[in-house]
């Protein structure tokens, strides 16, 4: 079969049927996956709220505060069991990871006591950093049942209470940044 | 003698076994090295990665020898980039849909799958001269070999570099955590393609 | 200040192609020649730079405003195929020797997943224009230090005896390793 010489407008044609072809059937799938997609985001959180507080039966999202502070957020889930406030759990951030922002999911008891934490987000190196993912090593255990107000949260190089990973000092330290600003707003909501 | 029939197959099969070891996109032809060393930390990783790719190498490899005969010359280029592209976002917002925690851990390589030389490499070299039928297989074996190549090599990292494989640890310890950082991804791929030169000369 | 943190960290703590593991097709493919390095690292600093200021652009005054974030990666990869013609076509009218000399690399660097990957991280880290304009530049001399340090030492390599097996590419790789290696020392003097 011999192709027919091309003209200008068939090349601008051809392009443009193209990238239209192409838009429309992404704006398809976009539209497709949009709901699954929010779905995985939600169920990502509520797993991570179990996670970091104690047993309930109340609806987390319900009960959301959000303390704003530049634009930035850090969101507050109360959780109740019968009525009564169990625990709250935090989702904190910080931006001094070594590959940038942290998130967190930090769950306080009624005391202030940290129940547990869990990561949500992170971008350190894999077989360095990512050790603060609870997954991958126990750095986070150190955590659990300690009050900030007696547990220094800054790693014992700097003085403090934390065992920093190996060689991750820096994500170490983001990591205990994060949980330090979770504490600071989850004292500063309880004490109104 | 052979039959047509048989020696056809034949070389049906030989058309999908190439990627594996003979044409290995990695291991001989050194194409796609960006990914390859990038996602590589874990088996699961690169097996990810590996499928990923290889769902958008037999789509563009099909839709490219599909219009190739509707295409003029002089915008052949720009039309097979948007065919990849387009695949590629279809992949990255499906798994950010259903595979978020695999979609975190590949992250900006998703997206650079548009720029993976293999894929253009293929629709250029083999899709847009050869039906249709043979560029899918063409595409599924050069896939195939891709995540062949990218499972093993972050099955020997996560060996090496934490002692597991598939994440099911078995040694205990830390492991050679070099093999898992950025140093580890390019030695080991250096004394693979020596090894895989070494069997291929041996066949 | 802020802008020099950004340079280190590109250059040195993250160096896009040792740590980043980004454009090392073209580092394995030129990095033979001494002279075709030089060659390939000015063309990617010009483009890169360009590159990225156009995606930016592209991203804050059309994808983000339609709300089509999606078709961000289908969007950018045409800007910049298109930027880099144009590129070629206007330095082969303007500057005939500058166009001999950067030319044949030009085309090499559509499918440089610097490019599109730099233009990426940019939207990712939620740089502004100057910033962004910063990161490429330090990027584009991060690749280019590292095109730059591998042809020096391949050509030394010509004159060592390295086994049959490992000739060309795995060598090439276990260098490549070695230098990464090196690149882990500056690790922690950003942050």
């Amino acid at each position: 079969m011999k192709k027919k010489e091309p003209t200008f407008l068939n090349l601008v044609t051809t392009l443009f049927v193209a990238t239209f072809v192409s838009s429309a059937s992404l704006g398809f799938v976009y539209e497709v996956t949009k709901g699954p997609k929010a779905r995985a985001e939600l169920n990502k959180k509520i797993e991570a709220i179990r996670n970091v507080v104690p047993e309930f039966d109340s609806s987390p999202f319900d009960d959301k505060t959000e303390r704003c502070q530049n634009e930035r957020c850090i969101t507050l889930y109360p959780v109740k069991k019968a009525g009564e406030v169990v625990g709250t759990a935090v989702e904190s951030w910080t931006q001094q990871g070594f590959g940038g922002e942290i998130k967190l999911m930090v769950g306080f008891l009624p005391d202030g006591t940290i129940y547990d934490v869990e990561v949500l987000d992170h971008k350190e190196t894999p077989g360095l950093g990512d050790k603060i993912d609870r997954k991958k090593s126990d750095f986070t255990r150190q955590f659990q049942n300690k009050n900030p107000g007696a547990f220094s949260l800054t790693v014992k190089k700097d003085g403090g209470s934390v065992d920093a990973i190996t060689a991750a000092t820096i994500s170490s330290r983001a990591f205990c940044n994060a949980v330090q600003r979770a504490y600071d707003v989850y004292r500063k909501e309880s004490s109104h | 003698m052979m039959s047509i029939e048989r020696s056809r197959a034949i070389s049906i099969w030989k058309n999908f076994t190439k990627g594996f070891l003979r044409e290995n996109p990695v291991f001989v032809l050194v194409l796609g090295i960006c990914p390859t060393l990038g996602v590589t930390t874990s088996a699961v990783n690169g097996l990810g990665m590996g499928l990923a790719a290889t769902f958008v190498l037999v789509m563009s490899n099909m839709v490219v020898s599909l219009i190739k005969s509707l295409v003029p010359d002089d915008v052949r280029i720009p039309c097979f980039i948007v065919v990849i592209a387009s695949f590629v976002t279809i992949v990255d917002l499906v798994m950010s849909a259903y595979t978020p925690a695999l979609h975190a851990q590949l992250g900006l390589f998703l997206p650079l799958i548009v720029v993976n030389c293999i894929i253009l490499g293929r629709a250029e070299a083999y899709a847009s001269k050869n039906p249709v039928w043979l560029s899918v297989i063409d595409g599924l074996s050069m896939g195939l070999g891709f995540t062949f190549a990218l499972t093993l090599l972050g099955g020997v990292r996560e060996l090496l570099g934490s002692g597991a494989v598939f994440g099911h640890k078995f040694i205990t310890g830390d492991g050679i955590l070099v093999f898992i950082l950025a140093p580890g991804a390019f030695i080991v791929l250096g004394y693979m393609i020596a090894l895989v030169r070494l069997v291929n000369k041996t066949d | 200040m802020e802008y020099i943190l950004i340079i280190i960290s590109a250059v040195l703590v993250n160096n896009i192609v040792l740590t980043r593991f980004l454009g090392l097709c073209p580092c394995l493919g030129v990095s033979n020649r001494f002279s075709n390095a030089v060659g390939m690292c000015g063309a990617v600093i010009f483009v890169m730079t360009l590159a990225t200021i156009v995606t930016y652009l592209v991203n804050t005054y059309i994808l983000n405003p339609l709300h089509i974030g999606y078709l961000q990666t289908v969007a950018y990869i045409l800007v910049i195929a298109a930027l880099v013609q144009m590129v070629e076509i206007i330095l082969k009218k303007v500057s005939r020797p500058l166009y001999q000399a950067l030319g044949v690399f030009l085309p090499l660097i559509t499918t440089n997943c610097t490019v599109l990957g730099v233009a990426i991280l940019v939207i990712q880290k939620e740089y502004n224009l100057l910033e962004s304009v910063v990161f490429a530049m330090a990027n584009a001399i991060g690749f280019s230090m590292a095109l730059i340090l591998f042809s020096s030492i391949r050509e030394q390599l010509d004159l060592a005896d390295v086994p049959e097996g490992m000739r060309g590419t795995p060598i090439t790789l276990v260098i490549a390793g070695l230098l990464s290696l090196a690149f882990m020392g500056f690790a922690g003097i950003v942050h």
